[in-house]
């Protein structure tokens, strides 16, 4: 908060604030969402709203775009007291927001979904074509941001769609662009463009708040920062005077490792081979097409690429839910150096590749990771409900082992709950996601792959996550990574296989820039 | 001989003549569905809503002696049935299957029940010929052969109905209405950001299924039957909703399954001298929809909003 009357007093205070919310306050049941939050944004500068995952950061804009109802507090827009009610309220007081997952309607055109809501002529009118596609043409040419009017969303790249989606802002004539987690979806090189876009618009007097946990981007970005923590102010920060440490440590609360610490790795015999592998997507269509690579003992391999470009798919057909059309996928248990037998998993349900000794951290953790309505101790023997330690011939849970493994697991693992009794759901994201690590990693797996381990959680349990797949490295494991955060694959891998179109395009160091990944990720060559 | 009469009826004006007639009978009410289902309301219950249509177009003409006003009550009462089924799955947000499989019910018992309190179970007589829905003949259009058969000496709700069938088509695909209702039944989160009012476009959608299919209702009672008897739509609604799906979503995709399934019921109809039994031909149409369902088309995709309660400030 001293940071907040420093910035105050040198400047003018006169002109009002773009955008000042004060008191607000939100419960859901059970959570207080925004708990006497105030923002205080300044016209046409680039305003940081930072807060790790659940720090209300969504619901306070969400509130100012009026898609939400505080329970309490004042918003003032340009000075003036304002009412907003729904999203017609905001676009009258020229506020635009560009949500995390688009609001795009993939059937229709590009011109119709941004003027959908505000169509040329009047609501009873007939549609105009031509008048929609030159106000469009017009608009894209004003703010360099080229684009085909009458093409489908559907066809178009995610970073164009992003495009859309900031037109159709601009075509609301709004003069606050709330930008909700908008480099999460792209590759590096949109990113790049997008910072230039939302210069260029700030500096034409636009004010922008950006919403983020990426601490690299705000630093490059933005010029002030407020930090939300646990659905309240945690502090504001000029972003010239500030810091990595600085602003995470406000984020969560404590000292946080932001480096990953690990030494050289010692690779071993293979353990994962995965040799010409083809697999259909839920359409039926080709996805992969002839993967291969190996993963050694003691090794990381690390995928990236963007997503939707198969890596969901060969995760699946790895662990035996999605069927392999053709293709080979062994793995080798290694006891001191030495490889035993390799056995084929080509044709393993994912049974039985449990049982040979693979673990699985599913992307999506609530829908494949944990039944989240069941109880911690339930989730903690899912998938290893037959073993002998937890049931009398497979029939009957001995449920008093099961608590105590339960129990000793979110100890060892700093899964913080109340009880093992209570229900996944009641857990926090990166809690969630702790729990999972200690199923699969207790299970004592001769190859783990990780798929977006660290998705949607906080600061602190991505470092606590990263050190036990390290640790699970170093103890001779082979680690499949697969990651959309170029970060997180190029800190933990021992080597980054890069996927595109359902192939590997190329195996590289992680001393690849992320310039050079970006490249191999859209289709190009080193 | 059966191929002789197949060829007979196929090539007989009477054949086609009723395929319109029923065809007609069809369109009207999935005319209303696909509203109801592009603005993301998925409505099962027209054939509820035709019957209450059918039985209040008798019980209104019949008691203000007026053709017209009966066929605006069926409107207005498919509409009050519909706007039941838009409270209960765009407010309530409850699941609009049993929505719809709760309105059918309730019409069969509220149409049955009316008819016994006020005829004391003697069951409705029919309409005088000034209270049912008039042929119009076209003049020496009328008398083209074939031609002047099939398409110019209709029952006035045809001509209506084709006027509305251009009219939703147009509104749909050429109108900012159109594009806000694909729009919201796509995707009603982008809808709303953008400045749409969700729930008013769902309304305004479901209602008008509720008043095209009374029409409907109106058209069977007062126009096709002359009169109204318990359950007299015999499943047309569902027919109705078929066409929709195998229409894939379209106006006119939706118009031609109409016209397949009325050749069908009109080949029922024609065929009975060759010796088959009526109650097999019956079932035709019925079969029809489903060979349609399950063969030719494979799958359609509907609306991708479809059926979903819209939730604000959700994602």
């Amino acid at each position: 908060m001293q940071e907040s009357t420093a910035v105050a007093a040198t400047e003018e205070v006169a002109i009002p604030f773009a955008v000042e919310m004060r008191d607000i306050t939100k419960t859901w049941p059970g959570v207080v969402a925004n708990d006497h939050v105030n923002l205080k944004v300044r016209k046409g500068e680039i305003h940081a709203l930072m807060g790790e995952n659940g720090a209300g950061k969504t619901t306070l804009m969400n509130i100012l775009y009026g898609l939400i109802h505080p329970d309490s507090g004042e918003i003032y827009v340009n000075g003036q007291l304002a009412h907003i009610t729904g999203p017609r309220d905001a676009i009258r007081l020229k506020i635009g927001m560009v949500h995390q997952h688009f609001m795009l309607i993939p059937p229709l055109t590009v011109a119709e979904n941004i003027v959908l809501g505000h169509e040329p002529g009047s609501v009873r009118s007939v549609y105009d074509v031509k008048k929609a596609r030159e106000i469009i043409l017009a608009l894209s040419k004003q703010y360099g941001l080229p684009i085909d009017p009458d093409i489908r969303i559907e066809r178009l790249s995610v970073g164009l769609q992003q495009r859309v989606e900031i037109l159709k802002v601009l075509y609301r004539a709004a003069d606050i662009l709330i930008m909700d987690e908008p480099t999460g979806v792209l590759t590096p090189q949109e990113t790049f463009e997008l910072f230039g876009v939302l210069r260029g618009l700030a500096q034409q007097g636009k004010t922008i708040i950006f919403i983020t946990h990426k601490l690299r981007e705000v630093l490059e970005l933005t010029d002030t920062i407020t930090v939300l923590r646990r659905g309240k102010n945690a502090g504001e920060l000029v972003t010239k005077d500030t810091n990595q440490a600085e602003i995470a440590r406000m984020m969560v609360g404590r000292e946080v490792l932001l480096r990953v610490n690990k030494t050289p790795a010692h690779p071993g015999p293979v353990i994962l081979h995965v040799e010409n592998l083809h697999a259909l997507s839920d359409r039926g269509l080709e996805v992969l097409h002839g993967v291969s690579f190996d993963v050694r003992a003691g090794e990381i391999l690390g995928i990236a690429g963007v997503e939707g470009n198969g890596q969901s798919e060969l995760v699946e057909a790895l662990t035996g839910v999605r069927k392999i059309t053709s293709g080979k996928v062994t793995i080798t248990q290694v006891k001191d150096g030495q490889a035993a037998e390799p056995r084929d998993l080509t044709t393993l349900g994912a049974r039985a590749e449990r049982e040979v000794g693979l673990a699985h951290i599913p992307e999506d953790r609530r829908g494949s990771g944990l039944v989240v309505s069941d109880s911690i101790e339930d989730n903690t023997i899912l998938g290893r409900q037959r073993w002998p330690q937890f049931s009398w011939r497979s029939i009957v849970l001995l449920l008093r082992t099961i608590a105590n493994w339960a129990k000793k697991l979110i100890a060892e693992f700093d899964v913080r709950t109340t009880s093992v009794e209570a229900p996944v759901s009641s857990l926090s994201g990166g809690n969630q996601q702790k729990l999972i690590i200690a199923r699969e990693f207790a299970a004592e797996p001769i190859a783990l792959i990780a798929s977006q381990p660290t998705r949607g959680v906080d600061i602190g349990a991505i470092e606590f996550i990263h050190r036990r797949i390290i640790e699970l490295r170093d103890a001779g494991k082979a680690v499949l990574l697969i990651s959309a955060e170029l970060e997180e694959i190029r800190s933990l891998s021992d080597r980054i296989a890069v996927m595109y179109e359902g192939k590997i395009v190329d195996i590289v160091t992680p001393e690849a820039t992320e310039e050079q990944l970006g490249i191999l990720m859209t289709g190009g060559h080193l | 001989m059966f191929f002789q009469v197949l060829y007979r009826v196929l090539t007989s004006a009477d054949l086609w003549q009723a395929a319109l007639v029923f065809g007609t009978l069809y369109l009207l009410p999935a005319l209303g569905g696909l509203m109801s289902e592009r603005s993301g309301v998925v409505n099962i219950a027209m054939e509820g809503m035709m019957l209450t249509g059918a039985y209040a177009a008798v019980a209104t003409a019949e008691a203000t002696k007026s053709l017209w006003v009966g066929v605006i009550g069926a409107m207005i009462a498919g509409g009050l049935m519909a706007l039941i089924h838009a409270v209960v799955s765009i407010n309530f947000k409850a699941n609009q299957i049993v929505s719809g499989i709760a309105i059918n019910i309730f019409a069969l018992g509220l149409t049955n029940y009316l008819v016994f309190i006020q005829t004391q179970g003697q069951g409705l007589p029919s309409l005088p010929g000034a209270l049912r829905l008039p042929t119009i003949s076209w003049g020496p259009l009328a008398n083209i052969p074939f031609l002047g058969q099939v398409l110019f000496q209709q029952n006035i709700i045809f001509y209506v109905a084709l006027l509305i069938l251009a009219g939703i088509q147009f509104l749909l695909f050429h109108t900012n209405i159109g594009l806000r209702i694909r729009a919201v039944g796509e995707h009603p989160q982008a809808a709303d950001t953008a400045g749409v009012n969700v729930r008013l476009v769902r309304y305004l959608c479901v209602i008008s299924s509720g008043v095209l299919s009374g029409l409907g209702g109106a058209f069977l009672s007062l126009g096709i039957a002359g009169i109204f008897s318990s359950n007299i739509t015999a499943g047309a609604g569902f027919i109705a909703l078929a066409a929709v799906i195998f229409g894939k979503y379209t106006v006119l995709g939706t118009a031609g399954a109409c016209l397949l399934f009325g050749l069908g019921n009109g080949l029922a109809v024609r065929m009975q001298d060759t010796g088959i039994s009526p109650y097999l031909l019956g079932t035709i149409p019925y079969i029809l929809t489903l060979i349609a369902l399950v063969g030719l088309v494979g799958r359609t995709t509907p609306p991708a909003a479809d059926g979903i309660p819209y939730e604000p400030g959700t994602e």
